[in-house]
């Protein structure tokens, strides 16, 4: 059996766990053996309820195993860890896979530790045979790992964007949903969610921003960013910047693009003196398309770009701003 | 709650334990040894992750405000102490070097060999109230060291802070929320905590404080590779970019409606 952890709002899947599921039965498709989920959430949140089971009843899946466990009114990633791993002993699964963003790992490393088990993170690719192997990223992505998957369960979590999601060919299949009760200590529980501060209403997320006006050290300083905050705000998009800026305290570390910084994807970046380290670059693979304004035609940021502008950005920013505001 | 920086308050004495990982500083392009089995690092610098780096911050800031001791730890080559002194220029009392044979290890029998450290400093001096790790290693970023370690030592653990305090007898962390905002967590010491760069902003070491750290002595302890230990890798690979001739669209300010052309074309303005 593969396994596919499920993360769902209200009972519909969020977009990395159609891409999880989606591996997950091409994988069952592969070695003949049947797709099963888990997910958890409390009875108003559409699991006690057959949502999510109507949800991914075109995803190829025979059984869903919904961890019902009263005390587990919020996310807390050490007891799903523990359910899961109760679960994975009692069902022995040949792999099990989370989506590679942060809840997904974290509480599939929980069960990995306390089942002694390899995690695998962050994969792109699954290739099931004697042993399994595996295309894993390193370096936020700007490398590739080809690696043995060993032992009898396999854990891993997938990249997200790696695997594009598709529905069943087939119509809807009844999902057979099963309770799973996990015997769960008060230690189990003793990381949990204590109390939330919504995120700030009205501003544009720099993830999801469909332009980005990206700055770097060549930038110049925290002033020199007037020219960038103004374009953006003339464009409805966001700011963002390299590690440089953050690091000198001309920006906060939340407009950072990058491997340890935020991933953008949007339709236009509009990278200003950033030269394009790998770092940086991870961060903004996602995105449409790329216009650089660089001093140096050889920066690696100019010659990944689309199109660029070669010049002073402090020159090059205003004269754009002035052609927009004439022709509006 | 959760100004800049540790706000913490002040007559708790707490000590700290950081893990760091020696990686090697890439920049332009990646090149891979002949093997492919790593990066080509002959003319490269190395590093630690900069959500590490926030962890040593985040630490000596902790016992600046608390009083306490730091000590950082990495399992790595003999050269790994050129990163252990450039953590205890910035403040951190202590080093341990888990030093290896230069040949690389898996991450389960890494966070074994950690919690092993661990033990065996703790026997002897007390526990350490908080262990801090980054959120993923730069190179393999496989996110689970810190899980691994808290599990072995029975400790709760929050993931991805991006905001801690330290109290009498618990561990306040924020992190991200997927839907954004941030999530609270309240956790009873000792905890451990693996944070996101973001959390602090790194002061840069100073001349005295490098000079302290040159003399300073460091722990070594001797690891022994076997079968256990060895990674599960094949081969590197770097993955093929997309080819892009990239369109110059001019030079200089004449450059800009060209710019405004492309911006319409994209629907980004009326
Ligand atoms: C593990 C690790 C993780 C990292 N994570 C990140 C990350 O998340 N995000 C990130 O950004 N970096 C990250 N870095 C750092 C990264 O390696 C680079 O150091 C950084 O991205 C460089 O920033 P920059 O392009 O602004 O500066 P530089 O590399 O110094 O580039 C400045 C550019 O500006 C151009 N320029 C100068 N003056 C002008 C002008 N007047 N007009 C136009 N152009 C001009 C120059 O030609 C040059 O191309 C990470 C590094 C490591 C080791
Ligand atoms: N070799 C190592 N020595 C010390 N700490 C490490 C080592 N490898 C990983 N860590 C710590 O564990 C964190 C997570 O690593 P990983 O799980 O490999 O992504 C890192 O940010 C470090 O703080």
């Amino acid at each position: 059996m593969i396994l596919v952890i499920v993360e769902h709002e209200a009972g519909v899947p969020d977009r990395l766990s159609s891409e999880v599921l989606t591996l997950g039965r091409s994988l069952g498709e592969a070695i003949g053996h049947p797709l099963h989920a888990v997910a958890w959430g409390d009875a108003g949140a559409g699991l006690a309820g057959e949502g999510l089971a109507v949800a991914i009843g075109s995803s190829g899946v025979a059984v869903l195993h919904a961890i019902e466990e009263p005390r587990l009114t919020d996310y807390a990633p050490e007891a799903i860890g523990a359910a899961l791993a109760q679960l994975i002993e009692r069902d022995r699964p040949d792999a099990v896979i989370a989506g590679g963003a942060e809840r997904g790992v974290e509480v599939l490393a929980h069960a990995a530790a306390r089942l002694s088990l390899p995690l695998a993170a962050n994969v792109t690719d699954v290739r099931p045979g004697e042993p399994w192997q595996i295309t894993r990223q390193r370096w936020g992505g700007s490398l590739l790992e080809d690696a043995r998957l060993d032992g009898p369960i396999r854990l891993l979590t997938v990249a997200a964007h790696a695997i594009e999601p598709i529905a069943a060919a087939t119509t809807a299949t009844q999902v057979e949903r099963r309770p799973f009760v996990p015997v769960l200590t008060d230690r189990d529980l003793r990381v949990r969610i204590a109390s939330r501060v919504p995120a700030e209403a009205g501003k544009i997320s720099l993830a999801e921003a469909r332009v980005v006006v990206g700055g770097g050290r060549g930038v110049g300083s925290a002033d020199g960013f007037a020219q960038l905050d103004e374009l953006a705000a003339l464009l409805g998009g966001a700011v963002g910047v390299s590690r440089v800026v953050t690091s000198a305290g001309w920006r906060p570390h939340a407009q950072q693009v990058g491997q340890t910084g935020t991933r953008i994807a949007p339709d236009l970046y509009i990278a200003c003196g950033i030269s394009g380290a790998i770092q940086h670059m991870v961060g903004a693979r996602s995105a449409k398309a790329i216009l650089a304004i660089n001093t140096d035609r050889d920066a690696p940021m100019v010659t990944r770009a689309t199109y660029a502008v070669i010049g002073d950005l402090h020159v090059v920013l205003p004269a754009i701003i002035a052609v927009i505001r004439t022709e509006r | 709650m959760f100004a800049a920086g540790a706000s913490n308050e002040a007559g708790v004495s707490v000590n700290v334990l950081v893990c760091v990982k020696r990686v090697p500083a890439t920049a332009g392009k990646i090149t891979l040894t002949a093997d492919e089995q790593a990066i080509d690092t002959r003319y490269l610098g190395f590093t630690i992750s900069p959500h590490e780096e926030c962890a040593v911050e985040e630490a000596v800031r902790i016992v600046e405000a608390h009083g306490g001791s730091t000590t950082v730890i990495t399992l790595g080559p003999e050269e790994a102490t050129d990163q252990l002194r450039e953590a205890m220029a910035v403040g951190i009392d202590r080093a341990i070097l888990l030093a290896t044979d230069g040949g690389e290890w898996n991450v389960m029998s890494t966070a074994s060999a950690i919690v092993e450290a661990i033990r065996a400093r703790e026997a002897t001096d007390g526990p350490f109230d908080l262990i801090l790790l980054g959120n993923e290693a730069a190179d393999t970023g496989d996110y689970q060291v810190g899980i691994r370690v808290a599990a072995a030592l029975d400790r709760p653990i929050v993931t991805g802070a991006k905001g801690l305090e330290v109290r009498d007898d618990t561990v306040t962390a924020r992190r991200e929320a997927p839907e954004g905002g941030w999530e609270v967590y309240q956790i009873p010491r000792p905890a451990v905590v693996t944070v996101r760069e973001g959390i602090n902003l790194p002061r840069y070491p100073s001349v005295p404080g490098r000079l302290r750290a040159r003399k300073k002595e460091i722990e070594r302890i001797e690891l022994a590779r076997d079968a256990a230990s060895e990674p599960a890798r094949i081969r590197l690979r770097v993955p093929v970019e997309r080819e892009s001739a990239v369109e110059i669209l001019g030079e200089g300010p004449e450059a800009a409606p060209r710019v405004v052309e492309i911006l319409r074309r994209l629907g980004l303005i009326a």
